[in-house]
């Protein structure tokens, strides 16, 4: 690309934060590109969180985190019907064990209630509580029911920002790491390892990184630390919970949940771990232990022997505690840094934000004519009735070949995840995207299959195919290779 | 949509559903093989070493040379099958539905249905190993058909978890085609395979076997980078203090194999805790006239036994077309087979009363191994029907008794039998 | 000097013919006479004779393949290999190519690292169908 191109407005980080700004930026007649470092956006704190749309109860007044979570929660509405990513207001408890926790529930539904959670009720007849979630504890004595608060898959929620603003000409440029960030006469130069770019505005979204970004334009006022969350995953169809469960909130932290996922999983997690290596998202004997126990605790008949992944994901804690959402002293820069939870239930009250920040640095905020709102929902085969399937396979054969035999993935599935606006080009993009190899066996089964699709359509070779990116390639020879080497290396010293 | 009518439909084509085909071929019904693999042989296809086939033909054959040998024989006899098909529905009156690129969506009637879909393998997730999630990361299963079958290794210095048959084939495999295996790890204070495999796998290539070891870690962020491993005591819990570095970039995890009954479970059969359904001593399912044999249904160590056994679902199968059962008559009593001391599971879950019967197979595999013990089969006072004695028993082999329940006295209003496994009382002749 | 030198024991061999697993134990004498003790039954001493004078394997690998349906095939060999040859065989095998199609028991190499052990195809190898 041209370096002499000079963009309105250059994101920096593809994680919930920067996607949902850059949607929502996608409607004005402004020339938008977004940076970020990996092979594909939405693999940072994005794809690694419990997926709650919170109903916004829990921070204190204090914090902005709070308002802007409450408002988030119900701009969910309207967003999921232009873009159709997985999202279900299911409800959540919190529960109570101790009379001491039935009060300070109280304390939060009355507080909840006047900032306009209006539906937030505190329900302590153990029987009503049982019928809406028979899985629950008999320890419980109450619960705090929010029926606002759901389950999305942030993940696909993030790649249907992106595809609706890359509809709408939002350029995406994935692994350009930003390296180094220089700027004179009100023009920012932004310089990664492969290119440079050039705005007249930059927004700040890169998550853990935030800090980093900010102080390579000298604006050092904030840190960023990570306190890591650990989660198991059960197989689909092991249980069937119909809340979000918390248990009653610390000082500290929401607790460790047992979740839904949008698509029949459980989970239990997260725990909280201050640690101090930003890219340590690795697992615990202790943190993995902790988590099914405290989930235990409210869930009793967890299904223990039906997890089939564990994980972690880290939250950028800022120092403030707060949501740090600035026009900073140098103008045109904005920071949206320090997103931790309940940051992607305010993502989009986090961008409205952002909208009129831009406005006070006075760029013009046109409609652009042909604005298109909506993004198609993806083809799913286990969505097509039988008739429908029949169908489909006659008039694209690749419907007929089942790729992911878990989760029912077809390679037609796999190629729209593939070739669509900003397209897979990983096999955990695949996964992200379209759900194969997200199944009980973890991909024993459609690797391979994948791995030839990838390979296929992107050209290249099978050994080339990577898991996510620079120096995860998945094999490493052919067959008979190392064999050959060898030969060949002996018939040198001869 | 296509739509098809047949007598016996066989889901899966591995090593199960060809057996089942051919009986129930040669018994005069038709039948239709449904696989959604490129070609029929299953698992077998990939397991390309040798030590198939001693029982059934006494001769030491390769997993391919064991599969072909069926496939020829499907193919004289003309059996029709559908490759590239994966059966995605069986409803509850024992429609099946089944997609290819071909055709779309199909549509079979049959009469009856043998479930041979094979296992699959437990993931890390499964025995939630901690630590990152990196590339170089593979069951071992998975990493045989890359490196079999695809033609491609999957790394170069390698680790197993685990020292099943699987695990250690793989690890001279590997060590063949030029690989480091750097060691297999085994949390048990024993090795799960055959001592064969120990010898001519581990001990041929001085391959190190740390029993008694746990993965506790997997290193590395985006390639695995090694693994740290613990000493664990007896409840499994890792002792502090162990631990041990082992650097690699790829693990191979061979920790089990679970029978895959997904389908089975949506046709709603009833499933038992050891992933398989449950079955009576005709193979048959909760679901009359759905029949399964194989790894769908218990995890064989041999393959000779899994053709003995779908050799039986077949033959039930055309019993059952024939209206020779009695038993789906009301009234018809079965006695519930339950696994005792140091059983891990007993296969068949039931045993039909009324029809008998000459002699039963029962399976089982236990949970500890021992040395000079005794098989007893009891009833519920606690009287010893049967028994049997045996030098030796570990979780690895499956075994396998012949019973005549017309031999045993058997109180008429007996409604459960339990299997164990306990130490002989007597000394041991054998 | 051990213990196990010091009773002339040169080695031990596990038996895996059963499962009973006995140790037999390998010794020389001073005359250089080789002797075998701890086997329980004659499959123990003929196995552990085997062992001792004569350890051979079967192989069984894959070969490269051009024009199947898959890129290698499954190959052994048609009788049991002198250990120590395991290796000259493998490297030999890497380096060699064969063309479908196949049948199983083809004989793809003859005598290999030994005249009278062959590399024989262990299973059929259709064409792939050019498209
Ligand atoms: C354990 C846990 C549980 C949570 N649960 C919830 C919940 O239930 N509900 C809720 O609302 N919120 C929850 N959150 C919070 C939510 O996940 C985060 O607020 C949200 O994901 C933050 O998104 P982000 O875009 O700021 O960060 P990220 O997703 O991390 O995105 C930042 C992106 O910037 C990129 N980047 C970094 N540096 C650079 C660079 N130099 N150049 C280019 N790109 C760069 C990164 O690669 C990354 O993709 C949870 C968080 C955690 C950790
Ligand atoms: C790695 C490994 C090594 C082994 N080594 C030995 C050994 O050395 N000696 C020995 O005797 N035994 C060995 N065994 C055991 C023996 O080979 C197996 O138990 C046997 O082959 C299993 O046969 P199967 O037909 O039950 O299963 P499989 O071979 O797995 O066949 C199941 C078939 O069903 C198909 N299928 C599944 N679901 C569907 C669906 N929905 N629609 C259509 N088709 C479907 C699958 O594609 C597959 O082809 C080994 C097993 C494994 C896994
Ligand atoms: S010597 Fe005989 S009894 Fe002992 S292991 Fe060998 S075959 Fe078995």
């Amino acid at each position: 690309m041209s370096s002499s191109e000079i963009y309105d407005i250059i994101i920096i980080g593809g994680g919930v934060i920067g996607c949902s700004i850059a949607r929502a930026l996608c409607k004005y007649e402004l020339k938008i590109c977004l940076l970020e470092k990996e092979a594909d956006i939405a693999m940072g704190t994005t794809k690694a969180n419990s997926g709650v749309v919170h109903a916004g109860y829990a921070a204190e007044r204090k914090f902005t985190k709070r308002n802007l979570c409450i408002r988030g929660n119900k701009l969910y509405s309207e967003a999921v019907k232009e873009l159709n990513f997985p999202f279900k207001r299911m409800g959540s408890f919190v529960v109570a064990f101790k009379v001491e926790e039935i009060k300070l529930l109280e304390e939060i539904r009355k507080r909840g209630i006047e900032d306009g959670i209006l539906d937030l009720e505190l329900i302590l007849e153990k029987q009503r509580i049982k019928r809406m979630e028979p899985n629950i504890s008999d320890d419980i004595i109450g619960v705090l029911h929010a029926p606002s608060a759901g389950i999305v898959s942030p993940y696909e929620m993030t790649f249907a920002l992106a595809q609706n603003a890359a509809m709408n000409s939002v350029k995406f440029f994935r692994s350009q790491e930003v390296i180094k960030i220089d700027h004179s006469d009100y023009i920012f130069t932004i310089t990664t390892q492969r290119n440079e770019f050039k705005s007249l505005n930059v927004i700040n979204c890169a998550g853990l990184y935030s800090a980093k970004i900010s102080k390579m334009l000298g604006l050092d006022y904030f840190d960023i630390t990570p306190r890591k969350g650990e989660y198991v995953l059960f197989d689909r169809n092991t249980i069937q919970l119909n809340k979000i469960l918390f248990p009653t909130p610390t000082k500290i932290s929401k607790g460790i949940l047992v979740c839904p996922t949008f698509h029949g999983n459980a989970f239990a997690g997260p725990n909280a771990q201050n640690i101090t290596d930003i890219e340590d998202t690795s697992t615990t004997t202790a943190g993995l232990k902790e988590v099914l126990e405290g989930a235990k605790k409210i869930v009793p008949n967890l299904p223990l022997r039906a997890s089939i992944r564990n994980f972690a994901g880290l939250r950028a804690v800022p120092s403030t505690y707060d949501f740090i959402i600035d026009n900073t002293d140098i103008y045109g820069f904005i920071n949206v840094a320090g997103i931790l939870s309940p940051g992607l239930t305010s993502s989009y009250a986090i961008a409205e934000k952002v909208i009129d920040f831009l406005e006070l640095l006075g760029v013009e905020l046109k409609v652009k004519e042909d604005y298109n709102p909506y993004r198609p929902k993806p083809e799913r085969f286990t969505d097509f009735s039988k008739k429908e399937l029949d169908k489909k396979i006659k008039e694209d054969s690749s419907w007929g070949r089942i790729i992911c035999r878990c989760e029912t993935i077809s390679e037609k599935e796999i190629l729209n995840a593939i070739q669509g606006p900003i397209g897979a080009t990983t096999i955990d993009g695949v996964k992200f995207r379209c759900r194969a190899g997200m199944g009980r066996c973890q991909s024993g089964f459609c690797r391979p299959r994948v791995m030839e699709i990838l390979s296929r359509e992107m050209k290249l070779p099978y050994q080339a195919i990577t898991k996510k990116g620079d120096d995860t390639n998945i094999l490493i020879a052919k067959t008979k290779d190392l064999l050959l080497k060898e030969i060949i290396k002996k018939e040198i010293q001869k | 949509m296509k739509t098809y009518n047949t007598d016996v439909t066989i889901i899966g084509g591995g090593a199960a559903g060809l057996a089942a085909a051919i009986e129930v071929n040669k018994g005069g019904k038709e039948v239709l093989i449904l696989e959604r693999g490129i070609e029929l042989g299953g698992i077998l296809m990939q397991c390309i070493h040798n030590g198939f086939g001693i029982k059934e033909f006494n001769k030491e054959l390769t997993g391919p040379e064991y599969a072909q040998k069926f496939i020829n024989e499907v193919n004289q006899l003309n059996i029709p099958y559908k490759l590239d098909t994966i059966v995605i529905e069986i409803t509850l009156d024992k429609k099946i539905y089944a997609v290819n690129k071909i055709e779309g969506l199909i549509e079979i009637n049959s009469k009856t249905i043998i479930l041979a879909m094979g296992c699959r393998e437990r993931t890390r997730g499964a025995i939630n190993v901690p630590g990152f999630r990196p590339a170089g990361i593979f069951t071992a299963g998975q990493a045989q058909r890359f490196v079999n079958i695809e033609g491609y290794l999957p790394g170069k210095n390698i680790v197993i978890l685990g020292s099943g048959d699987i695990g250690m084939i793989m690890a001279r495999r590997l060590t063949w085609e030029g690989c480091n295996v750097k060691a297999v790890v085994e949390i048990q204070p024993y090795v799960s395979g055959l001592l064969r495999n120990e010898i001519q796998c581990l001990e041929d290539y001085g391959i190190p076997l740390i029993t008694n070891y746990s993965l506790t870690k997997i290193h590395g962020k985006n390639r695995v980078k090694g693994v740290t491993i613990s000493k664990v005591d007896r409840n499994f819990d890792r002792i502090i203090g162990s631990d041990q570095f082992i650097e690699c970039d790829t693990l191979l995890l061979s920790v089990g194999l679970i029978p895959e009954n997904e389908l089975t479970r949506i046709a709603g059969a009833e499933i038992s805790s050891m992933g398989g359904p449950i079955v009576d001593n005709n193979l048959e399912t909760t679901l009359e006239g759905v029949f399964a044999c194989g790894n769908v249904l218990q995890v064989h160590d041999l393959v000779d036994l899994v053709t003995a056994e779908s050799k039986r679902a077949g033959r039930n199968a055309i019993e059952y077309i024939n209206k020779r059962y009695k038993k789906k008559l009301k009234g018809i009593e079965k006695i519930h087979l339950s696994a005792g001391h140091n059983i891990n599971y007993v296969k068949p879950d039931n045993i039909c009363l009324g029809e008998i019967l000459g002699e039963i197979i029962i399976n089982f595999r236990v949970k500890n191994p021992d040395r000079r013990i005794q098989i007893n089969i009891k009833d519920e006072t606690n009287k010893t029907l049967y028994k049997k004695k045996k030098s030796y028993v570990i979780p690895s082999e499956m075994i396998e008794l012949k019973i005549n329940l017309n031999n045993m006295e058997l109180n008429p209003k007996c409604n459960g039998l339990i299997v164990e496994v306990i130490p002989q009382l007597e000394p041991l002749i054998e | 000097m051990t213990e196990c030198e010091d009773r002339g024991i040169i080695k031990t061999i596990r038996c895996i013919v059963c499962p009973t697993g006995c140790l037999v134990e390998v010794r020389k004498d001073i005359g250089g006479e080789i002797s075998f003790q701890g086997y329980t039954c004659k499959r123990g001493l003929e196995y552990a004779q085997q062992e001792h004078f004569d350890p051979k394997r079967i192989i069984t690998t894959t070969i490269r393949v051009e024009d199947g349906i898959h890129p290698l095939l499954p190959i052994r060999s048609d009788s049991p290999l002198l250990k120590e040859k395991l290796s000259y065989a493998f490297k030999i095998i890497a380096k060699t190519k064969v063309k479908a199609p196949i049948k199983m028991g083809d004989i793809l190499i003859k005598g290999i690292a030994d005249e009278n052990v062959n590399i024989i195809a262990s299973r059929d190898m259709i064409k792939k169908k050019v498209e």
